[in-house]
């Protein structure tokens, strides 16, 4: 029988050709409809890997992968369980292929045989979604790495998916186009209640999920709410993560004696425990 | 060893239709010593000002000066030049061309007509300033290590010139918490010893944490520099720069906001932990 979550693994490993030790090894993953979450851990934990079994660009060596309800081994079922789950990877210029915006996303609905007037109306939508219209008959190379990141997105959005699988997607953007980028996979999160998974090294994105997990060695070492995961300082650090940096201070301070509360993760939380214990008379404000 | 900019400016496609001031008037001199973080929003010229340094770039109008002398000038020997600035590119990886690490190490040092026991010298001891282990990965391809080893690799071509001053763009982008931190302390270390650093980065806590000196670049113009406690306290400045500020220095100015007494220019979290705690030790007192 078929799962109902939107994305299933079920006891997978994984083992790359030629190589002589596994990946990913018995891995359980279910994402729910309209979840959030972000996969954490460094570089060859097998993260990666992970991210390209959930649209059938690997299959498992063992286990399955269901995407909404889809065995990805399933062959015939390629095309939809690469509509329902699009992904968007690290490096914005190797995922555009074509000369103009608009026809970069209208690749995937060309391949898929919509009709003309529907793949118009699509592409208008997508490109609008992610605040690309003004750019639509621009060039692809004349765009900033954010903005070639959001024809990505555009271009899985006119495929009209539940997921998007994002590996990576911020790494190679400077801090504005990362802000951008995020948000808007936020907002189709919210509004459309499209499944996110979210693969970063940068603490503050995972912060904003719904549920963090962290993959090492293979396999997923800790999972929770981010507040649960990133009061493990001491854990994270030995996995090679950062945490974020109200919550190291907080640690350190913690361990020098001053009784702050766990799971503190932005400045403005950080800012009024540090009053709270400071001065208690104005910490209502 | 002392850099020095002089009214610089550059223009891209000058007289065409597509014109762009990319540096604007730049005066700036870099000392013997210092650790420079070149700082600025995307396509603010950082980059342009970067290929400057070392003779890539030649100023439309203005002169660069090494030691009291144009490096533009018609005497001047470039490949002693370009010997003496060592200049690692954005994703310098992406560079490596030879069968082995060594070969790919020793291109430079080979190329500049050294004896071939002084190149062997030079490729261990920059294998060893990048923390790479000559005698397991000297005789292997490149193209085999991770991401974060054959950035190393890259950055050891450079160091193998052995330059007195290192200009880096962007070196950690796109690396996990661990490479990152492998490259920034090696950063560290070779300024220690005794190297001259420019590096341009978009984070600002790696430059709070290491820059002697910053210099904030917004649409090719210079508009703010000096050590980072004075430059971060520019909020304004910064934030035009479309430039953030470090989480340290934000929750500094949130606890002022709140009645907390602290100096308003505190912007690492190891100051504002000493703070905190003897704070905390006279409230308690």
């Amino acid at each position: 029988m078929a799962p109902t979550e939107r994305l299933v693994v079920q006891d997978v490993s994984f083992t790359y050709e030629e190589s002589p030790s596994p990946a990913l090894t018995h891995v359980d993953l279910k994402v729910r409809p309209g979840e959030f979450l972000a996969i954490l851990g460094h570089n060859g934990s097998g993260k990666s890997t992970l991210a390209k079994l959930l649209n059938a660009l690997y299959l498992p060596t063992e286990g399955r992968v269901w995407v909404c309800g889809m065995d990805t081994a399933d062959e015939d079922r390629l095309w939809d369980i690469r509509s329902q789950a699009g992904m968007i990877f690290q490096n914005p210029d190797n995922q555009i292929v074509a000369t103009v915006v608009r026809e970069d996303v209208a690749f995937g609905l060309e391949n898929l045989g919509v009709p003309h007037d529907e793949m118009v109306e699509r592409i208008d939508r997508a490109l609008e979604t992610v605040n690309m219209t003004p750019f639509a008959e621009k060039a692809p190379h004349m765009l900033s790495g954010g903005q070639k990141q959001r024809v990505a997105i555009a271009g899985i959005l006119a495929m009209q998916p539940s997921c998007i699988i994002a590996d990576e997607a911020t790494a190679m953007l400077d801090p504005q186009g990362r802000r951008d980028v995020l948000s808007t996979v936020q907002r189709l999160n919210r509004e459309k209640g499209i499944t996110v998974v979210w693969i970063t090294h940068f603490m503050e994105e995972a912060v904003q999920a719904d549920r963090v997990i962290v993959v090492s060695d293979g396999g997923v070492v800790l999972q929770g709410k981010p507040r649960e995961i990133f009061s493990q300082v001491d854990r994270m650090r030995e996995l090679h993560l950062d945490v974020p940096r109200m919550t190291s201070l907080a640690d350190s301070l913690r361990k020098e004696g001053m009784p702050l509360p766990d799971g503190i993760l932005t400045v403005d939380e950080m800012a009024k425990e540090v009053t709270r214990l400071l001065c208690p008379s104005s910490s209502n404000t | 060893m002392p850099l020095e900019l002089k009214h610089v400016t550059y223009t891209y496609s000058a007289g065409s239709a597509f014109q762009v001031t990319a540096l604007d008037d730049i005066s700036l001199t870099i000392g013997d010593g210092e650790f420079i973080a070149l700082v600025g929003h995307t396509g603010c010229g950082k980059s342009t000002l970067v290929q400057h340094l070392n003779g890539l770039l030649k100023p439309t109008s203005g002169q660069v000066l090494l030691n009291g002398e144009d490096i533009n000038g018609e005497k001047v020997n470039r490949r002693a030049l370009r010997q003496k600035v060592g200049l690692v590119f954005q994703y310098p990886e992406y560079q490596l061309f030879e069968e082995t690490v060594a070969k790919d190490i020793a291109f430079g040092p080979k190329n500049q007509g050294l004896p071939a026991d002084e190149v062997d010298r030079r490729v261990r001891r920059a294998m060893e300033h990048v923390h790479l282990n000559y005698e397991k990965l000297a005789e292997r391809s490149p193209f085999e290590l991770s991401g974060g080893q054959m950035r190393r690799v890259a950055i050891a071509g450079v160091l193998a010139m052995e330059p007195q001053i290192l200009v880096l763009d962007e070196p950690t982008a796109g690396l996990d918490p661990r490479g990152r931190d492998r490259i920034l302390g090696m950063v560290r270390e070779l300024h220690a010893e005794g190297v001259t650093v420019v590096m341009v980065s978009h984070s600002m806590e790696d430059v709070a944490s290491l820059a002697t000196r910053m210099v904030v670049l917004s649409h090719g113009r210079l508009v703010a520099e000096g050590e980072p406690r004075a430059v971060f306290r520019q909020h304004e400045i910064m934030e035009e720069a479309g430039l953030d500020i470090p989480d340290a220095a934000k929750l500094c100015g949130a606890l002022i906001a709140r009645g907390i007494s602290l100096p308003d220019d505190l912007y690492t979290q190891d100051e504002l932990r000493e703070h905190l705690l003897r704070l905390w030790k006279e409230a308690r007192a």
